[in-house]
């Protein structure tokens, strides 16, 4: 099978089992790419999620195509894509077009509530898998916490009004927080002598 | 004639929301209020709706809220333009960036950056696991002079806690994840989460 085939079809069917936003995803990613296809490892996984939380677009977007271009180039990353967005875009019209109450059903709430709870069950299982790969030291520990509180503080706390909210808001922005980890590992790693 | 002027600028307005949301799906949320206070092919109301069906149908929750604007700003060829802006951007944005990554994967550098990257990629993604088990596994009190306080959903909690335990440390855990989802959804059924 040409591996642009594959990608469309494995990255559909990434497509097909993710609910919610580009963090539900991961489970999927991790089953289909990591264990399966072997197309990354859970350290690749990490790093692509990097990129992707800190680049322009949405994550799942971001993540697909980086993994497709890495298995079959500039063609790869766009079949890849394609791929993942091609189940909702059928899925989600058909339920526009015929569906437009279902929402109100009480079985369906009960359902999406069931949902929502499992999925918070397997990202936090997938959350310990990626914790080995890339907390593996005191710097990267120290980083980590350093980095989960601060984008918690970013998520849960109200921010103030004016130009001081603003300058906190960038503080804890994912861009901001992973710009300085990037900053951090470099000068870890001269501190060490390990670069020349 | 009109319809094709819609779906250019369909194409150009996700291509924008592509462009300028970094994050998840919930980081387009912001942009498509703004869309629609400026073009009103959608109300506030139309725009809680799609959340609602976007969160709880699969695929990626950014994706299927273009196609779902798209769709119902003009047809089926909206919402497959509408998507097709969307990614566009994250597309050629990503190739670039790999490429260029490529070309330095050798450097030790390159290597020292992502050491620091990756801790705190899995430490953005523990947040956003904290935002999300908030919704899932916290309620809202029953009336209006308690509106902030939040209390467990013992129920839902349990729940997850017996998919963490089937999924982590069971011979169950070779599952493809869509079964303990399946799960989820037919436990909240019978147990009328």
């Amino acid at each position: 099978m040409s591996i642009l085939f594959d990608l469309f079809l494995t990255f559909a069917r990434v497509g097909v089992c993710t609910f919610g936003g580009g963090y539900a995803m991961l489970p999927i990613l991790q089953r289909e790419l990591v264990e399966n296809k072997k197309w990354a490892t859970e350290e690749e996984l990490a790093d692509y999620y990097a990129v992707g939380q800190c680049t322009p677009g949405i994550i799942a977007v971001n993540t697909s195509t980086f993994v497709g271009r890495s298995q079959g180039g500039i063609a790869g990353g766009v079949i890849a894509t394609l791929g993942l967005v091609f189940p909702p875009l059928v899925i989600i019209m058909v339920i526009a077009a015929f569906l437009q109450n279902f929402m109100h059903l009480q079985w369906v709430i009960h359902a999406f509530n069931g949902v929502r709870a499992g999925v918070v069950a397997l990202i936090a299982s997938s959350v310990i898998k990626l914790l080995k790969n890339a907390v593996i030291d005191w710097p990267t520990r120290i980083i980590y916490a350093a980095v989960l509180v601060l984008a918690a503080a970013g998520t849960f706390c109200a921010m103030p009004e004016g130009t001081l909210g603003a300058v906190l808001g960038f503080i804890l922005s994912p861009v901001f927080l992973v710009i300085a980890a990037g900053a951090a590992g470099l000068c870890v790693r001269r501190a060490k002598g390990g670069l020349k | 004639m009109e319809l094709v002027e819609t779906l250019v600028r369909l194409f150009f307005e996700f291509c924008r929301v592509g462009l300028f949301s970094v994050g998840g799906g919930l980081a387009t949320i912001p942009f498509l209020t703004d869309l629609g206070e400026r073009t009103k092919w959608f109300d506030p109301g139309d725009l809680a709706n799609m959340i609602a069906i976007s969160e709880s149908t699969p695929g990626p929750m950014g994706v299927n809220m273009a196609t779902y604007v798209g769709f119902h700003t003009a047809g089926v060829a909206g919402g497959i333009v509408a998507t097709l802006g969307l990614v566009s951007s994250s597309i050629v944005i990503i190739l670039i960036i790999a490429g260029f990554l490529e070309k330095f994967r050798q450097s030790k550098a390159v290597d020292a950056v992502f050491y620091g990257l990756r801790a705190a990629s899995v430490a953005l993604i523990t947040a956003a696991l904290l935002q999300v088990a908030k919704i899932a596994l916290l309620r809202p009190a029953q009336g209006l002079e308690s509106a902030f306080t939040l209390y467990p959903n013992w129920i839902a909690i349990a729940l997850a806690a017996v998919i963490f335990v089937l999924a982590k440390f069971t011979p169950l855990k070779k599952l493809h994840p869509i079964c303990f989802i399946g799960l989820a959804a037919a436990a909240g059924i019978i147990l009328q989460m």
